[in-house]
């Protein structure tokens, strides 16, 4: 099932419904990836609040989205993981180690705002990159 | 870890209450569906809510070794009681390439794949019981466990 995907102002915010196999999970890393150069966006939020599991692949991939989004200029961060699943997670090994994460939207989008201005105010020459 | 599948005696004292349910993985789909069964499997046999993720993401890992390593195989999931203890069993098992160094690969962060390497050490860490036979060339089982004590 594909993840839709919605521009809000600067940001970009994927908002998972379902259950998503490898192969969604891989089409969201490509589609992100792809809208952020197109609608220049400066952030990307990725709501996984209805996943009910997190495994390595779908770690693995919100690790490659965060980064791939960085090099392209964007910040990334991953908002909504139920505490079940932060638990199996941990026991997994799984980190997200140089992820940004927030509790909901919410704090996600608050967290952006000060990411966003942060560039903003170490000059002009930084938003021309990405 | 890769002794022989020999029952414990704990095992052949326990019955089982539900049958095996069988699910068979051959597409990244099969895998959703696998962890999915497996979730409502432990909430019929009244798993806490944290333990059907665990479950469910123990089963994730190992249908995907399935795939990445035999390409097909399947899942097993049954119930059984043993004395005020209820668990739900995981079976994986697939007629693949077999697992050359099982130690090895228990070892977190080692993968012939190209993976994180997390796949059986995480399932591990998981689940209760975790036992894994394998044999170069004629594929591997997996066998693994969750426990909850009845009336908890």
């Amino acid at each position: 099932m594909e993840v839709p995907i919605l521009k809000q102002g600067h940001y970009l915010i994927a908002s998972i419904q379902s259950a998503l196999t490898d192969a969604d999970l891989s089409q969201l890393r490509e589609a992100l990836i792809e809208r952020v150069g197109r609608f220049r966006a400066r952030g990307v939020i990725v709501d996984v609040t209805a996943l009910d599991v997190m495994d390595s692949f779908a770690v693995r991939t919100l690790r490659d989205i965060a980064h791939m989004a960085r090099l392209r200029g964007a910040e990334t961060v991953i908002v909504g993981i139920q505490p079940e699943v932060a638990f199996a997670m941990v026991q997994l090994g799984l980190t997200l180690k140089g992820v940004s994460t927030a509790l909901d939207l919410e704090e996600g989008l608050a967290f952006l705002n000060v990411q966003t201005q942060l560039r903003i105010d170490r000059g002009p020459g930084r938003l021309d990159r990405g | 870890m890769s002794r022989p599948s020999s029952e414990s005696t704990a095992d052949r004292d326990a019955s089982t209450v539900a049958d095996d349910l069988l699910i068979p993985i051959t597409a990244d789909v099969d895998v959703v569906t696998a962890r999915q069964r497996g979730r409502d499997l432990a909430a019929e046999a009244g798993f806490s809510s944290g333990d059907q993720t665990v479950i469910a993401a123990a089963i994730s890992e190992i249908a995907r070794n399935i795939l990445m390593y035999a390409k097909r195989g399947e899942i097993a999931l049954s119930v059984v009681a043993n004395g005020d203890r209820q668990g739900v069993v995981v079976v994986a098992r697939d007629q693949g390439p077999g697992i050359r160094d099982v130690p090895r690969a228990m070892q977190d962060g080692y993968s012939t794949s190209g993976g994180l390497g997390l796949g059986l050490p995480g399932a591990r860490r998981l689940m209760d019981d975790f036992d894994v036979v394998s044999d170069a060339g004629k594929g591997t089982t997996v066998t693994m466990k969750k426990w909850r004590r009845m009336n908890a």
